[in-house]
């Protein structure tokens, strides 16, 4: 298993007037491909801050971050945003589509980015929608569990090194919430790597490998 | 990624229709009012022009008040004059005023003018029935007449003019010609005018010199060195003295109306600018509202791997679009307008590329210039904060 992801001190602080905030100190993580991460903590723990640099919207104040071989701390707006698109599919608490589009076209817009032709566009957004069928629905006429669906299909659909989820069941009922775990399982017994940032313990409990947040410092977790 | 964002803004204009449509309408009349004027002011300056033209753009008048001791221009000066380079003729205006009676008709103060034969040879399109005057009747005076339309209808209801009699300042002419009926121009109409040889003219009215003179070139493109020549020799005929004579080029006046509407449409054109400016400003305004509400959007699309550039890309074409399709309404209603205008004002309406490249131009202009910043404010948004905006 080679190693995708690579964090070494990573520290992240805030300035609120002449207060210093640290939100991370010290985080050292690595996870290899092909892993079901979840990164467990409590509101206020710094998960969220640790998930926007692992996905590259934010940018550590010191420490080193290596991600599928891109030093992230060199890269300009512009590189930052090719990471993105590349390298990670997100997934939405708050699922995210735009409601204008329809759940094919939805799916298409990450594809915008990266260059891909309209016709080779459609053809993959078609062949990822297959099982849901409402590709023509605008997202006020699906359930929130078909929404997450379609933004999970828009998270994959470029192929991403990394599946990193926020809260993917957090808007959702119990039975969604288990149907959108099980699609990440499938997702991730097909080779995908995932990392997912959750509150919820049980959610958690359905991968592999769990870490601990507190108070800016994670940490390899036994199940609290 | 141009036709995509092309798509997106596209999308996001016809969703907010109502909206966009309000603003469309600050360009569309800013634009709207800049056409009408400026081809309205083209319009009527074309008619200005042609209406001078119809003058003589050919001619240059001479108007000679001269000395005490020389009231006018005699004919040793006028054929010295008419010998000047690229001159082809001069025709002199003797003009007065005399009573008509005709058949116990009497009308008093009619206005005569006399003219030579070079006047009817020029002017060819101005008689409808008859001869004009000759050289024969110049040199020896003779006592021929052309009338004017609607004297013609006054005096000869129902009989040919042609062959009458009628007695101008009590001397006997006979009419040989008539002349077209003439619309109103600037130099007012001839439809009540008895033309007659000037010569006899001259024994007529009682009058010793010649003080109107047109002189025609036979190229228009030397006026200039013409005006030259003839000041020299109306210099030495009146001694070098002072406002004894004038020189006026019709090609002057031209461009001196020319220099003045040219003037006016800048003016006009300034001033309508303004709406184009508070257009503009429109445009800003919603583009702001814009990007503000669909930070959540642009977060999204940051996340999914949108570089700034083409987030700006995206908003800058959504307001060029707005703004270009006020410009191109804009265009279509004020060339309504214009041509409204021509048909009421009756000039001749014209459309010129100009124009149109003007209209489309000044409105990507302002799409431009004023969905700048607020692009540039969706470019630099951070994503994260972006994502957390609810």
């Amino acid at each position: 298993m080679s190693e995708i992801l690579n964090m070494q001190d990573i520290v992240k602080c805030y300035y609120l007037d002449t207060e210093e905030l640290v939100v991370l100190s010290n985080v050292n993580l690595k996870i290899n491909e092909g892993e079901f991460v979840s990164i467990l903590g409590p509101s206020g723990s710094g998960k969220s801050t640790l998930m926007n640099i692992i996905g590259c919207l934010d940018v550590p104040t010191s420490g080193k971050y290596i991600l599928a071989n891109n030093n992230v701390e060199d890269l300009d707006e512009k590189e930052l945003a090719r990471i993105r698109n590349r390298e990670i599919g997100f997934v939405f608490q708050s699922f995210q589509l735009l409601l204008r589009l329809n759940a094919l076209e939805n799916v298409e817009l990450p594809m915008i980015y990266a260059g891909v032709s309209p016709g080779e566009r459609q053809k993959r957004a078609v062949a990822i929608l297959e099982r849901a069928e409402k590709m023509n629905n605008y997202p006020n006429q699906l359930s929130g569990g078909q929404q997450q669906r379609v933004a999970i299909a828009r998270s994959v659909v470029t192929e991403p090194t990394i599946l990193l989820a926020d809260e993917p069941t957090g808007a959702l009922d119990q039975k969604s919430g288990q149907q959108i775990m099980q699609l990440f399982k499938e997702l991730n017994d097909e080779g995908r790597t995932v990392i997912m940032i959750t509150h919820d313990t049980n959610i958690a409990r359905h991968s592999k490998r769990i870490l601990n947040i507190l108070d800016g410092r994670l940490s390899e977790g036994a199940m609290s | 990624m141009l036709k995509e964002s092309m798509k997106m803004a596209w999308s996001n204009i016809s969703h907010n229709i109502m909206r966009s449509f309000l603003t469309v309408l600050g360009v569309l009349i800013g634009v709207a009012s800049i056409i009408a004027l400026i081809t309205i002011v083209q319009g009527a300056t074309g008619s200005i022009t042609s209406q001078i033209s119809s003058l003589g753009a050919d001619k240059i008048t001479v108007q000679a008040m001269g000395t005490r001791l020389k009231q006018g221009l005699s004919e040793k000066d006028m054929l010295q004059l008419s010998q000047v380079n690229n001159v082809s003729g001069v025709s002199p205006t003797v003009s007065g005023k005399t009573s008509l009676v005709y058949n116990s008709k009497v009308k008093t103060n009619v206005t005569v003018q006399g003219k030579n034969d070079l006047y009817f040879l020029k002017e060819k399109d101005i008689l409808a029935s008859g001869r004009g005057v000759n050289s024969l009747d110049v040199n020896n005076k003779n006592r021929i007449a052309i009338i004017g339309s609607d004297l013609a209808k006054e005096l000869f209801l129902g009989i040919d003019p042609i062959g009458q009699q009628i007695l101008l300042n009590g001397n006997t002419f006979t009419v040989v010609g008539v002349l077209k009926a003439t619309g109103g121009s600037l130099m007012g109409s001839t439809n009540n005018t008895v033309m007659l040889p000037y010569t006899s003219a001259m024994k007529t009215l009682g009058v010793r010199n010649i003080t109107n003179l047109d002189v025609y070139m036979s190229d228009a493109n030397k006026s200039e060195s013409i005006t030259n020549d003839l000041t020299t020799i109306l210099n030495s005929a009146f001694n070098y003295r002072e406002n004894t004579f004038s020189v006026l080029n019709m090609q002057n006046m031209i461009d001196v109306i020319g220099n003045i509407t040219g003037m006016l449409t800048l003016l006009l054109a300034g001033i309508a600018s303004i709406s184009l400016l508070v257009g503009g400003i429109g445009i800003m305004n919603m583009m702001l509202v814009s990007v503000t509400e669909r930070t959540t959007e642009i977060g999204l699309r940051k996340a999914l791997g949108a570089e700034p550039a083409q987030i700006q890309l995206q908003f800058l074409i959504e307001s060029i679009f707005i703004s270009l399709f006020g410009g191109i309404l804009g265009l279509i209603i004020g060339l309504l307008i214009a041509l409204a205008a021509a048909i009421v004002m009756k000039f001749t309406f014209t459309i010129t590329a100009w124009t149109i490249i003007l209209a489309v131009g000044f409105s990507a202009a302002v799409g431009i210039i004023f969905g700048f910043a607020p692009a540039r404010k969706a470019s630099k948004l951070n994503p994260i904060d972006a994502l957390r905006h609810v």
